[in-house]
This record gives C-alpha cells, sequence and structure tokens, in this order.
C-alpha cells in the first residue's frame, strides 16, 4: 500500500492504494466520487474522463499512486459554486445532450477540456476531438450541438434537438 | 405556438440534473454495508466437456469466502425462454436448459462455470484465476456457422438435439403454396442473399448485480441493470431460484442504457442471490467490458435468401423468404420471439402484397445467446425487403421512388390486413416519403452529385420506407403466438394530501426521458404543474406489476395504463366534489385542474379535492372512500405501427472505399407526440445504431469460436466523426387508433429505418460511378468491403 495525497474538486484528500489501484477506482470506491463511470477496460470509451493538472485523462489510464500531489477535478466538482449548472452542463441540458447518463460525465469533462483549449470549436473540430468518448444513446447529434452552443455559437439553425 | 409544458412540450428532462453532475446512481455506483464480491470464472474454450474442477487452491486464497459450481445449481431450475415456438410439423421447439452456471458442458467462450465470493474483487479475480488453473475441460469441435451447424449431425451443442435446430418454422404455413405458385408466374423474381450482421448491444453500462439476503426476515433484494425488473423477478422466483414471489423485491436504479440486452434475466442476477443467502452479506458483481461482449445477449444474425415476385413495372406480386437465424448457445428469454413474430409478421412491410411466406430456422451454436437488440426482428425484415425492392427496381430499370410510390399501402386502404397476420390500423407512407423526399430536396442530388463528381467522389442516395409493429403487446394476440407471458403494463398514480403525485410505472426508464415525458402527460391531463408529478420506476416493492421499457411500449401500453388510472382519479375526484359541493356527481364537470358543478360558478381545486380525500371529516363513508390513489392495468388489443421514410446521401472514395455519410433524412409517423425533443433525441440514438450496423459494427467469431471483437479495440462503435447531424422530422402524424394517448412508440425506429437506407445509396453510388456488376455488400460496409465489390 502506498500513501497519496490530492486535490480533488478542491479538497485535499488522502488514502492508501494498492500499486494497481487506477485514478478511476480511486475516486470511484476510495472516496465515493462515482460520477466518474467506468465503461470499458481498454481506454476506448471515455466516460471516466477526468482533469488533472488541468488536462483533461482517462481516468482509467492512471494510477492512482502515480498521482500525488495532483490536482483533480471530476464531474462532482463542476457546476458553479452555488450548486447551479455550469454553462457546459446547461447546455447539455438546454439541447438534449444526454439519454441514460453513464457517458455523460466524461462528455462534459471532455468538452470542457476541448472549450478550453479551443474557445469556438467548428462542428467537424468537436466531432474528431470526442472520438476517445463514445455514447451509444444519442448519436451525437445533441452533443455537437450543446458544445457549440456551450461555446457561444447560434445552433438555431441546427436540426432541432 | 408550441406549449411550453405538458403534452407536446419540449420540457427539458428532470433526470439530467443528476447525471450532469454525478448523482445518477448506477448499480455499481451503490455500496452496501458489508459487501463482497463476485467473479464468474468463465469459458476460455467455445465447446467443451468439463472433466473436473479442483477449487481447493482457490479456497484457500486470501479472502476468499465461497465457490460455487455448476453442481450447486443442479437442482435448482433453468432460466427459460418466454416463447413457444412450433416448428413447420406442429413439434414444439427444443428447449435445453439454461443454468445458473454451466454443469456438464461449456457451450461458448465466456460461459460461466463458477463464480468465486470474496472480500474484494482483486481477491475474488485472483481466486478465479486459480480455479481455472484447477479446472480440466476436454475441449470439443466448436460448431460456429449455421450452414455447418445444421448440417453436421455429428457435433451437438446439446447432446439431446441431434441437428442443432431449435425450430423450423413456417408463417404463415398455409400460405405456402399460394405464394410458391404466385412466385412462379410472377413475369420477374428478383432474388437477394444476405447477411444481417451479428451485432453487441453495448449499453455503455456493464451488467451489474447486487444479492441481498436478510437471514431474519427471509426477504432477498436483487439490485439490478434492468430494463424489466418485475421480469427478472418473476422468473428467479418461479423458474429459477422457487424464491416466493413475496420475499424478493427486485430494484433497476439509474440503468445506463438497455437496447434489449438488459430485457433479460442472466445467470449473475440469480448467483449474487444465492451467494447473498449463503454468506448472509451483500454480493455484488459488475461485469468488464470483455464480459459484456462475451455474454451480454447479441443482436441479429440473420443469412436470408429473398425473392420478390414482381410484374414488369414493378408491383409487387409475392415475398419469399428462407433465414437461417442464430440463436446462440442458450435460448434468452426473447429469442425464440425475436426472429419469428417479431420478424416474419413484418415482412410485407408497408405495401399491398398479396403473397407472403416467411421460413425461418433457429440454429443452436457455440456462440453468445442472441435476441432482442433496438429493433429485435423488424430490422432484419426491413432490412430484407428495403434491399430486394431496390434490387428489383434496378434490375426493371425502375425508379426506386416510384416502385415504392406504386405499392405503399394508400391512407384509404386501412385497417389492412397483412397476409402475415397483422392489422395495420392507420397510416400514410405516402405523407412521409413525400416528406423525405422533400427535406432531403433530391431534386437538388444531381447538382451534389457532379459536385461530388468534381471532388473524385461517388455520390450515392438511398431510401427505406419502413413499417414496424410497436407497443408490445396485446396479450390475447401473443397468448395465441406462443407467448408465455402477457404483455400489458401497470400504473398507480397517488394523489398526496398536498396535491402532489407520485405515478408509479411498470415502464422502466433507461435512457428515454419517462420521469419527465410521463409527469408531462399527468400534469397536462389533470391541470397541475408538472413538478407537482413524480414519476417512481424501476422498484417492483413500489410498483404494482409492470413487464418493462422494450419494443416502443413504454408510452403505448404503460402510458395507456397511466392514462387510464388518471380517468379514475378524476373520476373519484368528482365523486368528492359532488360531496364537498352538494351537488349530483352526474352535474360535475372537471377542466384545467378544476372540479365544477356544470353551469355554476361553484368550483373545487384540484388540491382541494386531494386535502379533502385525506382530511375526510364528514365524509359518507358507506359511499365515499377517503384516500386519492388508482391503479390501472392496461392491455392493447393491437400492436401499434410507427412508420416512414428514411433517406440517406453517402460519398463513396473510390481509391478506399470508404463511406462518408452526407445527410440522413428522417420522416416518420410515431402518432402523437408527447416531447418532441425527446423523440428526436431516439431517432437520432436508434438511426447511429443503423448506421453503425451498416458501415462499422461486427461481430466475429473465429472458426473456434472464438470472439475476435470482444473490446472496443476490435469492435467498432461509431464515433462522433462518423456521423452527420441528422434531419428528423414527425410532422405527417396518424394518431394511433386504440390506445388513449394516440401514440405509437419511436425507440426502435431509427435502428430500423436506417440500415437499408445506407446500403442502398452506397450501391447506387456505385452505379453511378459505372460498377454496375455490384448488386449487393454484406454489412458492414468497410472500405475493404466496398473496395473489394469495385475490383469485381
Amino acid at each position: 500500500m502506498t500513501k497519496v495525497t490530492m486535490t480533488v474538486n478542491g479538497k485535499s484528500v488522502s488514502g492508501d492504494v494498492e500499486g494497481r489501484t487506477l485514478l478511476a477506482e480511486f475516486l470511484r470506491e476510495g472516496l465515493r466520487l462515482t460520477g466518474t463511470h467506468i465503461g470499458c477496460d481498454t481506454s476506448q470509451c471515455g466516460a471516466c474522463v477526468v482533469h488533472v493538472n488541468g488536462n483533461a485523462i482517462k481516468s482509467c489510464t492512471a494510477l492512482a499512486a502515480d498521482l500525488d500531489g495532483a490536482d483533480v477535478r471530476t464531474i462532482e466538482g463542476m457546476a458553479n459554486a452555488d450548486g447551479s449548472l455550469s454553462v457546459i452542463q446547461q447546455a447539455f441540458q438546454d439541447h438534449h445532450g444526454l439519454q441514460c447518463g453513464f457517458c455523460t460525465p466524461g462528455m462534459v469533462m471532455s468538452a470542457a477540456a476541448l472549450l478550453k483549449e479551443n474557445p469556438k470549436p467548428s462542428e467537424a473540430e468537436i466531432r474528431t476531438y470526442l472520438e476517445g468518448n463514445i455514447c451509444r444513446c444519442t448519436g451525437y447529434h445533441n452533443i455537437v450541438k450543446a458544445i457549440m452552443a456551450a461555446s457561444g455559437q447560434d445552433v438555431s439553425a441546427i436540426a432541432a434537438e | 405556438m408550441p406549449k411550453d409544458t405538458g403534452i407536446g412540450a419540449r420540457s427539458k428532462r428532470r433526470e439530467d440534473v443528476r447525471f450532469l453532475t454525478g448523482r445518477g446512481a448506477y448499480t455499481d455506483d451503490l455500496a452496501m454495508q458489508g459487501q463482497v464480491h463476485a467473479v464468474m470464472v468463465r469459458s476460455t474454450v467455445a465447446h467443451g466437456r468439463i472433466v473436473s474442477i479442483d477449487t481447493s487452491a482457490a479456497a484457500a486464497m486470501p479472502g476468499v469466502l465461497a465457490i460455487f459450481t455448476g453442481e450447486d445449481f443442479v437442482a435448482v431450475g433453468g432460466n427459460p425462454a418466454g416463447w413457444l415456438i412450433n416448428s413447420r410439423d406442429g413439434t414444439p421447439m427444443r428447449e435445453p436448459k439454461r443454468p445458473v452456471l454451466a454443469h456438464g458442458k461449456v457451450r461458448h467462450v465466456g460461459d460461466a462455470y463458477a463464480a468465486v465470493i470474496a472480500e474484494t474483487h482483486e481477491q475474488a479475480r485472483d481466486a478465479a484465476e486459480a480455479v481455472a488453473a484447477g479446472t480440466e475441460i476436454e475441449e470439443l469441435p466448436a460448431i460456429v456457422d449455421m450452414a455447418a451447424a445444421v448440417a453436421n449431425a455429428g457435433n451437438r451443442v446439446h447432446d439431446e438435439i441431434p441437428d442443432n435446430l431449435c425450430f423450423d418454422w413456417g408463417w404463415i404455413e398455409d400460405n405456402r403454396a399460394a405464394v410458391d405458385a404466385a412466385m412462379k408466374a410472377a413475369p420477374h423474381v428478383t432474388t437477394l442473399e444476405l447477411v444481417n450482421n451479428r451485432l453487441v448491444p453495448n449499453a455503455m453500462e456493464p451488467r451489474a448485480s447486487i444479492g441481498e439476503y436478510n437471514p431474519g426476515t427471509g426477504d432477498y433484494k436483487l439490485t439490478t441493470t434492468s430494463q424489466n425488473p418485475h421480469l427478472t423477478k418473476l422468473l428467479v422466483c418461479a423458474f429459477v431460484l422457487g424464491i416466493p414471489e413475496h420475499k424478493l423485491t427486485v430494484v433497476a436504479p439509474d440503468v445506463g442504457g438497455g437496447f434489449g440486452s438488459k430485457i433479460y434475466h442472466y445467470g449473475e442476477e440469480a448467483l449474487v442471490l444465492a451467494a447473498a443467502k449463503k454468506l448472509g452479506r451483500p454480493v455484488r458483481w459488475t461485469a468488464d467490458r470483455t464480459e459484456s461482449f462475451l455474454t451480454d445477449a447479441h443482436g441479429r444474425d440473420h443469412v436470408t435468401t429473398i425473392e420478390v415476385g414482381a410484374t414488369l413495372d414493378g408491383e409487387i406480386l409475392a415475398i419469399r423468404t428462407n433465414t437461417l437465424a442464430n440463436v446462440g448457445a442458450y435460448l434468452s428469454n426473447f429469442s425464440t420471439a425475436t426472429p419469428t413474430f417479431l420478424h416474419g409478421t413484418l415482412m410485407a412491410g408497408p405495401y399491398k402484397v398479396p403473397h407472403v411466406y416467411v421460413n425461418l430456422k433457429a440454429v443452436f451454436t457455440n456462440t453468445a445467446p442472441v435476441d432482442a437488440y433496438r429493433g429485435a426482428g423488424r430490422p432484419e425484415a426491413t432490412y430484407s425487403l428495403e434491399r430486394a425492392i431496390d434490387k428489383m427496381a434496378r434490375e426493371l430499370k425502375l425508379d426506386p421512388v416510384a416502385v415504392r410510390r406504386k405499392n405503399l399501402l394508400k391512407p384509404d386502404q386501412f385497417p389492412y390486413t397483412t397476409p402475415v397476420g397483422l392489422v395495420y390500423d392507420i397510416g400514410d407512407y405516402h405523407a412521409t416519403l413525400d416528406k423525405a423526399l422533400e427535406m432531403a430536396d433530391l431534386a437538388g442530388f444531381e447538382a451534389r452529385a457532379a459536385k461530388s463528381r468534381a471532388a473524385g467522389k461517388l455520390r450515392g442516395v438511398g431510401l427505406s420506407t419502413w413499417i414496424e409493429a410497436c407497443g408490445i403487446a396485446p396479450s390475447h394476440l401473443v397468448g395465441q403466438l406462443g407467448s408465455r407471458v402477457g404483455l400489458y403494463d401497470a400504473a398507480t398514480v397517488r394523489v398526496s394530501a398536498t396535491g402532489t403525485i407520485q405515478v408509479m410505472t411498470g415502464a422502466h426508464s433507461h435512457g428515454q426521458g419517462h420521469e419527465t415525458v410521463f409527469a408531462q402527460v399527468v400534469a397536462d391531463k389533470l391541470g397541475v404543474a408538472e413538478s407537482a408529478v413524480e414519476i417512481v420506476h424501476g422498484d417492483t416493492s413500489k410498483i404494482p406489476f409492470g413487464m418493462g421499457s422494450y419494443g416502443s411500449r413504454s408510452l403505448a401500453v404503460c402510458g395507456s395504463a397511466m392514462d387510464r388510472a388518471l380517468d379514475k382519479i378524476i373520476d373519484k375526484g368528482k365523486k368528492i366534489a359532488a360531496h364537498m359541493l352538494e351537488a349530483a356527481e352526474g352535474d360535475i364537470t372537471f377542466e384545467n385542474g378544476s372540479f365544477s358543478v356544470a353551469g355554476t360558478d361553484k368550483a373545487k381545486s384540484f388540491g382541494e379535492i386531494a386535502f379533502s380525500a385525506y382530511v375526510p371529516h364528514n365524509y359518507p363513508l358507506e359511499t365515499l372512500e377517503p384516500g386519492l390513489e388508482e391503479t390501472a392495468f392496461y392491455d392493447p388489443n393491437n400492436f401499434t405501427y410507427p412508420a416512414g421514410a428514411y433517406l440517406c446521401e453517402v460519398e463513396v472514395d473510390p481509391d478506399t472505399g470508404k463511406v462518408t455519410i452526407c445527410s440522413f433524412t428522417c420522416a416518420d409517423d410515431f402518432g402523437n407526440v408527447m416531447n418532441p425533443m425527446v423523440v428526436e433525441g431516439q431517432v437520432h440514438g436508434g438511426v447511429a445504431q443503423g448506421i453503425g450496423q451498416a458501415l462499422v459494427e461486427h461481430t466475429a467469431y473465429d472458426e473456434n469460436g472464438q470472439l475476435l471483437t470482444a473490446s472496443y479495440m476490435d469492435y467498432t462503435m461509431p464515433r462522433a466523426d462518423d456521423l452527420p447531424f441528422y434531419q428528423v422530422d414527425h410532422s405527417c402524424a396518424t394518431p394511433c387508433t386504440h390506445n388513449p394517448l394516440g401514440v405509437k412508440g419511436c425507440g426502435e425506429a431509427g435502428a430500423i429505418g436506417s440500415p437499408p437506407a445506407v446500403v442502398n445509396a452506397v450501391i447506387d453510388a456505385l452505379h453511378r460511378g459505372g460498377m454496375t456488376q455490384v448488386s449487393h455488400i454484406d454489412m458492414p460496409l468497410t472500405p475493404a468491403r466496398v473496395w473489394a465489390a469495385m475490383q469485381a
């Protein structure tokens, strides 16, 4: 067991982890932050995307023991300080960008990372960026639309939600 | 003016807030006090005889609490098939036992023959490896190919079934001679052999189950990833473990997609309950993604020859199909209904066809069980038909749009009895076709094709006009057809003293947005705010009964039950109002949330009636009961028949064979629409799955029965950059004639109508590019397959 201490959603947390414990497992089982989901075992689906030191990563590819001192942000830390939905979260609701909700935390985390590096992405840029996030419900239409809307673009010409 | 609340409004989904903030509660998110972990030990060979299982080494490993093998479940029942199909000769289908854990033989890669329970997941996993190391399995030749399975009498998936045939079904057998004669006399016969490729549903949430047992009361609880908690409860109690039905609660909490794969009861659910009883502690199991690939019920997997007899001007005279349908190693709960009554009955499509006959042989193989996947039988029927009609039009040098117009049923021909046993109540297939052509700007196609040509690409357009039978299902009909269950649904409406409302529904929402949409219906009908209504689903201890969500049935069947229960609430409210207002019950009207005496200004609000129902200080108790809660069961008297027209435009790169979807247009008739935003989302998702099937998704077993596509590294899921924005419309609505909301269902449409539109478009592109030798390419239309066809 290794003791790790990290900042998660602005709070300092620590725990003892095995060498094989993944960040996703530490978040879910160690900290009970179950919004980060595990949808595959091969780093393909993106349901487990979180931000580590400001970068979007798949938390199933990172070992918790490697992340001593890291600054981690999960879906539980994405709402505004008053608890209201952030601009991206609100856009997902407004444009029906989620159905079963399982891939949604990863989608929101990826969308946030995209908009940080590219504040007004084109449709094609959004679709390319989401290559590592699989959604089985929405056909991506409303996810792409929600991200465009969250970036302040007019989406009224795109077919309905 | 669009409404902003109630029926027809684009109400935002209330469930989104918890999902967007990480506060969803999916099965694997739940932690139970004192919980322990189960890991299944699965066969690595497709077919083998279990010689011995030595668990002693595993049992001695740290943290190991119990090990189960098939031996432990010999005395209990199997997981049954829900539908009895008889063969053409009248003999019943073969139904081998599907045990909780394999016993004697393993029959597909992933077939679980043991399970380890340990304090931690890692300990259980380590010990499961030790069980596997202590197991001797004599490998037998794998039966993978369906034609070989039927032909080879020497090698059997189930020792008692010599030809690996589950049934040989004819629909309708009495049609056969007339179809043969019509086909023989037809001036033109188009023949097409095609494969409907096997798919893995791939809900993003892997299956998971938690079993609990209270030794003090004898109560069991199963929390599980189910679309259908009441059915799971019934199967576990009545067929598998023999638990008294009142001692088991099944909870399906937030469920991360289903698409059919979570309709069924699986062995892991029985295993965690049995283990919880043995250990007196909660036992949890969660599939990893490869286990999902290996053991979730797969979809499709038909090999079909379809013949269409026609006049030279394209009038369809007869349709005949012969199909081999893979059921895999065991019969999953709906696996015998899916290729038969959800497939053969749709083989007339939306067309007026005098003669139709379907022959289908269901075959056991050493592969995962195959069952209903989004659309379930109807995509297979639609694909065969829409591909064959396109080929027929091409052979006769006719316009595929004109051929469809010629054969589509006309609005004045309803109700229409098909030659394959259905009565379509209403529809306007010409309207949806016209709408799709207009939306897709078919008139401008040639200009777009010229532009593509200039860029070195081949452009094509493909059409599919489709129908489905939904609102599953009228019990009186399905009972005659072999169903062993009724397919009604139920709802309870509970009004509280303060006028807020809970509705307990048998339908289960796992992405469809029932919590929002059902509340819109209630709010509209009772004249209350949507926020005053809560929809409760997925807990058998709270809900009267239900048959779950699949087959586009939630609103059409459960919504109708809810509507009936709301009628009873209004009737009871009128009784209460009559008492309070000292008027005759017959003089009370209910409108906009207010009970009033007709022709007067005397009225009581819904809230006042609710409060009175629970504070009945002066009720005439002989004639008026306190309380305001009503239950209704609703059994439909027919299927519903959504229909539509889909148009797909593609570009094919002649150098690589890569297909790009340029546009996809859907004109659907779903009857009345409760929330257009949710309906459009359902169509988007279904179309994406259909495009996935047509272009990228494929389930590959090798000749040894090893699943080659058992992770997202190998099974291609459609990604955002594979797909376009879709154009969807549902304005050509003909409300269902036989349910109170006039709804038809929309969940499966996209997956049903889209694959043939895509393939027809690719074939069209190749023909326009001069490759007229290409009459068909089997899905998925990967660059390699398209390129190879172009070189032929």
